[in-house]
């Protein structure tokens, strides 16, 4: 287990947890030290003989809800661990400093500390995995998070439609680099998955890649608009061959986002990557995921389909606003074995 | 484990199903569970009763009765006398009673599905999410089919009393296939539950008393294999349903052999799983999760041997191993496992020992190293890789969770493989490509096939298999049948056999006598002179020697099989094709008609009249079973999945047909016509006394376009030609007309390969009557439905 690094950082018992001692630990915890993927050519055969079989995938998707589930401790344990994978999220048109500022606080206490005392974590740097901001914002977030640890990512590439010119969106990745995002959620453009352009995509993807330098670069396969998994797979592919660190299905503003379906598809591929090329690319479902039990269903097929590694926020992020708040709700239950309310809970 | 241990390891923990109520259920019947006879619980009449053990643990559940002769007797009797009235209920009134069922199911699911998980050994997520749904969907189902029987099987009737004998795989799932049907359709049900599961068929009993289902309907006796064979051996039995292995389904069917017992086998398997190098590799290998780690391997159909094209086997088989290790192996009430417990030790001793002989035999062995819970019995997932078909493992039911595995090359050897086998009962198949899945499926000699999927059950489609994976269908409209009888056959009288008249010695004169003909066998196309190279004479009735055949013997039916074995392109040619050569025999026959009515006449004795009948109806039943031929269409179920399940009737393949004595061309004409029109091959033995009027088609046969082999013609003792006929094993089925030792000896001998057999037991059909003597009763029996599943979707 000492790969993982929460459990390998100790922390004295009557140490009263700081923000600073937080953002040491975050450092630290974010990362299990996998090698970054470097990509790899374009291989177009193996793309194209990719072949996912809906009715199979809908049937393990179906049965897996029957078949993992945990309870009690274990739950609360779960529930918590999802809680340091959140990318917590907020890509409105109505956002501002303040807002942005407000989101930073939760992600830095996402869980009432009382809560964690009562679950034996309180010693534990429970924070969320990172903040997620248009460009604007990242300035004022990274200010907010402080020395918290915790990464400013910012959507990029003409988020969501991404249909900007290319050099502008190159561009937009470098602005927000420089403004400390360490992390880039691009979105690839359809049209390429679409007309089975695979090496337009491929250079796309590398061309983002290169300008994301040290940060880390989420492909977001707009999975919705994709439509079938054959797409959605045979896109992850690509994304991967050109070096995206994690792979992400969606916007949040497609008519469809993360599934259970699209997940599967899209941890086979992780998987096949990693089966070929000895890298481990991390997953990020976002959008629709608003229930504690929906992100259990979600964290069991991690856990199945690629393993352990996965559960942890350098491999494994979730794009949601909404989710915190109702996993705050059952970790409360869990502790005073009565039912939460939204308000009991600090706003986000 | 604290939260935070948890947080560390990611482990899951503990998540058992509360028992409370199934517990509280049992503790109630502490003192022992009788059999349900005429709605109430009765205790053995001997006072016998045996322990019934829960497999996760190995400590004692229950105490259940034993039943001997006097409790089957009393059970047969309820059902007797409830039958009468309860096939004169309306199907409406019928219909809710079914209907009440598939609630009450419903409504008490969950208890329904711990009792079954604790005395199976299978997980709850097994007996909640699929047994149990699946049984109430039977019931919905068969609920609809009471409704409209009144038109929809206007021209049959309930079967009447029918015994039913289920396994331990699924309990309470094959009380469902078995009970809805049967009473759906106005029959009444003595059902015996297997030794080791009967809680889940007495804790319905409970419900269904409480439902307001009549008294005697529903009879439920338990016990081991004696009580079973107390309600084969029944003499007020009308039919016998058995699910279970191929060793015991051959014993019944021996035992029940002449006995007019309707039987329908559902049997043993080692249904092949086929993965061509085009699949979606990781669905497959999930497929082999869902074929073979279902039930702990415990399915009849379970898709036990993997075949796989070679190019792919190692990514398939490194995948598939990769996959074995995140299976879990718990408690059965344990709603975070995948597989649960084997049902019995003897069970386990018998999976330990056959794959000890499979490494034994030189296949390479992997397990998943996983935890397995302490005590009870459990077995983890195997596979046995490399395996040769010479391999015990490759050729016997395991029936536990372990897949063997083989590779092939192109989908001809997937095919060769996969049908090389005793057992015809599932096939699983994966590919991407339309055209090669569906011709695969359509090649493959099973009963149910599923494309990219495996192990899909529904109430509205048909389950059953081929060869010695047993007969009949249970689902579906094919599956009601299994539970009517015709109308058109009621009150047929046993036939008298013909008074063989005594040759008489005739010296000749000197007037031009008519040229010596030699009426030959007919084998391959080719007119074959006997091998033994011995005639019969064939006498008139007055005593006139009128020609003489070939006497057949083993040699020639030998030789007819193997010819009509080799006559495969019948089977595959149009229905168009089939029909035009129907229409052209009858047309032959037709610018021959006075011959052949002549024939008749001089043969049998007739008056010119009727033997001109007898002509004229052939003619008529040719055009018949011609106007069948392209006409005899499978349906498309809809199974509640995005797809669909294609019934396609398929024929058996090589039938024999001893035709009756009387009406020496029409009896054969009503044989052979039905069986040749939906593509079978036929061995045919004429009728014995008058064998002419068959021998003089041979030339009729031949200028017809009848392909060699289609029809075969060998005459002599219907007797013992039926015998060799019988126990052959490389023979379909058999059809056999004429006296009740008849039908006995063949029902006996056809045991060996549970050829399906289609006897009259001495029963005379008037085969001038078109309602008795042609179309659907005779066509449903020449074909074998198989059930092609596929689900579609991009």
């Amino acid at each position: 287990m000492e790969k993982f690094g929460v459990s390998a950082v100790a922390i004295p018992d009557d140490t009263h947890l700081l923000p600073a001692d937080a953002g040491a630990m975050r450092r630290q915890t974010l990362s299990n030290g996998w090698p970054r993927n470097p990509g790899m050519e374009l291989d177009l055969s193996w793309v194209l003989d990719t072949r996912i079989n809906l009715s199979s995938a809908e049937r393990r998707v179906a049965s897996l809800p029957g078949r993992r589930t945990v309870k009690k401790d274990a739950q609360a344990a779960w529930l918590l661990k999802a809680v340091t994978c959140i990318d917590l999220t907020t890509l409105n048109g109505d956002d501002t400093p303040e807002r942005v500022k407000r989101l930073c606080a939760k992600a830095m206490n996402p869980v009432r500390l009382d809560i964690l005392e009562a679950l034996g974590m309180n010693r534990r740097a429970i924070t969320t995995g990172a903040i997620c901001v248009y460009h604007r914002y990242v300035t004022t977030a990274v200010e907010a998070l402080g020395d918290s640890g915790i990464p400013v990512a910012a959507v990029s590439t003409g988020f969501p439609a991404g249909l900007s010119p290319h050099h502008l969106k190159v561009k937009e990745i470098e602005a927000s680099v420089a403004d400390g995002a360490k992390e880039i959620d691009i979105v690839i453009t359809r049209e390429h998955v679409l007309t089975g352009d695979w090496l337009a995509l491929y250079r796309e993807m590398q061309d983002y890649r290169a300008a994301s330098g040290e940060a880390h670069v989420k492909a977001i396969l707009a999975t919705g608009d994709l439509k079938t998994l054959r797409n959605v797979a045979r896109a992850s592919l690509v994304c991967m061959m050109a070096g995206a660190d994690f792979i992400k299905t969606s916007t949040g503003k497609e008519g469809v986002n993360a599934t259970l379906g699209v997940t599967l598809a899209m941890l086979r591929m992780i998987r096949a990557y990693e089966e070929r090329t000895g890298f481990k690319v991390g997953y990020k479902p976002a959008g629709g995921i608003s229930a504690a039990k929906d992100i259990l269903n979600y964290q069991f097929l991690m856990k199945d389909e690629l393993g352990r590694e996965w559960l942890e926020p350098d491999l494994f992020r979730i794009g949601a606003s909404s989710l915190l708040a109702d996993i705050e709700r059952q970790l409360e239950h869990h502790v005073t074995g009565a039912y939460s309310a939204l308000n009991r809970h600090p706003i986000g | 484990m604290t939260v935070a241990d948890y947080f560390d390891e990611m482990s899951y923990g503990p998540a058992p199903e509360a028992d409370i109520e199934a517990r509280t259920w049992l503790a109630r019947h502490a003192s022992g569970f009788g059999h349900f006879i005429n709605g109430t619980f009765v205790p053995s009449a001997s006072g016998r009763s045996f322990d019934t053990f829960e497999p996760a643990t190995g400590n004692l559940l229950a105490r259940l009765a034993s039943g001997d002769k006097a409790d089957v007797d009393n059970a047969v009797g309820a059902a007797r006398k409830a039958q009468t009235l309860w096939a004169k209920l309306p199907g409406h009134a019928r219909a809710r009673h079914l209907y009440a069922l598939a609630r009450t199911i419903q409504r008490h699911a969950r208890l329904i599905a711990v009792v079954e998980a604790i005395d199976n050994g299978k997980p709850i997520r097994e007996t909640r999410d699929i047994d149990v749904p699946l049984a109430a969907r039977h019931f919905y189902h068969h609920a609809g089919w009471a409704q409209i029987q009144e038109t929809e099987f206007a021209d049959h009737l309930p079967v009447g009393v029918v015994g039913q004998i289920i396994p331990w795989n699924f309990p309470f799932l094959m009380l469902a296939w078995k009970v809805a049907p049967a009473l759906a359709l106005g029959n009444t049900v003595v059902l015996k539950p297997a030794e080791f599961t009967s809680l889940t068929a007495l804790l319905f009993a409970e419900l269904a008393a409480t439902a307001g289902l009549p008294a005697g309907v529903l009879n439920i006796v338990t016990g081991e294999g004696e009580t079973g064979a107390h309600i084969v051996e029944h003499g007020d039995v009308d039919k016998i349903a058995f699910t279970g292995s191929t060793e015991v389904g051959r014993i019944i069917r021996e035992r029940t052999a002449g006995s007019g017992k309707s039987l329908t086998l559902e049997l043993g398997g080692k249904s092949p799983f086929i993965v061509f190098d085009d699949a979606d590799i990781d669905g497959a290998v999930e497929g082999v999760v869902d074929a073979i780690w279902f039930n702990q391997g415990q399915v009849c159909c379970a898709g036990s041997r993997l075949l796989v094209q070679e190019g792919i086997a190692d990514l398939f088989h490194k995948r598939l191993k990769r996959r074995m290790q995140t299976l879990r192996v718990g408690q059965p009430l344990d709603k975070c496992i995948d597989m649960g417990a084997i049902v019995a030790p003897v069970q386990l001793d018998r999976i330990e020992a056959l794959v000890k002989q499979g490494v034994a035999d030189g296949a390479a062995l992997h397990q998943a190293k996983i935890e397995m819970p302490k005590g009870g019995s459990f077995y983890p997932p195997t596979l046995l890789s490399g395996v040769q078909p010479t391999s015990i493992v490759a050729t016997e039911e395991i029936f536990g969770p372990v897949a063997v595995s083989m590779t092939f090359r192109t989908p001809e050897e997937a095919i060769q493989l996969a049908n090389h086998s005793r057992y015809g009962l599932a096939a699983s198949v994966w590919s991407e490509t339309i055209g090669l899945a569906l011709n695969v499926a359509a090649k493959l000699v099973a009963g149910v096939v599923w494309v990219n999927a495996t192990n899909l059950f529904d109430a509205s489609a048909g389950f059953g298999g081929k060869r010695e994976s047993g007969f009949g269908r249970e689902g579906g409209r094919e599956g009601c049948y299994e539970y009517l009888k015709p109308k058109a056959w009621l009150g047929r009288k046993l036939r008298a056999l013909p008074n063989l008249p005594e040759l008489k010695a005739v010296s000749g004169d000197f007037a031009l006598s008519t040229i010596d003909r030699t009426a030959k066998l007919f084998i391959g196309g080719k007119q074959a002179r006997p091998d033994g190279n011995y005639s019969r004479a064939i006498v008139s009735p007055k005593g006139r020697k009128i020609g003489e055949v070939g006497e057949g013997n083993r040699k020639d039916i030998r030789n007819a099989v193997a010819a009509a074995q080799s006559a495969t392109a019948w089977s595959s040619a149009t229905a168009h094709n089939r029909a035009q050569i129907l229409y052209y025999i009858a047309e032959n026959l037709s610018g021959r008609a006075d011959e052949f009515a002549d024939r008749i006449g001089t043969m049998s004795g007739t008056s010119a009249a009727a033997a001109k009948a007898e002509v004229d109806a052939s003619i008529s039943r040719l055009f018949t079973y011609g106007a069948w031929a392209d006409k005899f269409e499978g349906v498309v179920h809809t199974p509640p999945l995005r797809g669909v399940a294609l019934a396609m009737p398929e024929p058996l393949g090589v039938v024999g047909v001893i035709c009756p004595p009387e009406a020496p061309l029409l009896g054969f004409i009503s044989l052979v016509a039905p069986l040749i029109a939906t593509g079978n091959r036929v061995v045919a033995v004429p009728s014995e006394p008058y064998p002419l009027a068959a021998t003089d088609l041979y030339s009729i046969l031949e200028t017809s376009d009848v392909p060699a082999g289609v029809v075969n013609i060998v005459t002599g003792s219907a007797g013992e030609l039926a015998k060799t006929l019988a126990a052959h094993n490389d023979v379909d089925a058999l059809w056999a007309f004429g006296t009740t030792e008849l039908s006995t000896m063949v029902e006996m001998l056809s045991a060996g390969n549970l050829k399906r057999t289609f006897v009259d037991y001495g029963a005379l059909t008037d085969w001038m009557d078109r309602a008795a003597g042609e179309g659907a009763l005779f066509l449903r029996r020449a074909v074998d439905v198989k059930n092609i599943w596929i689900p579609y979707g991009e």
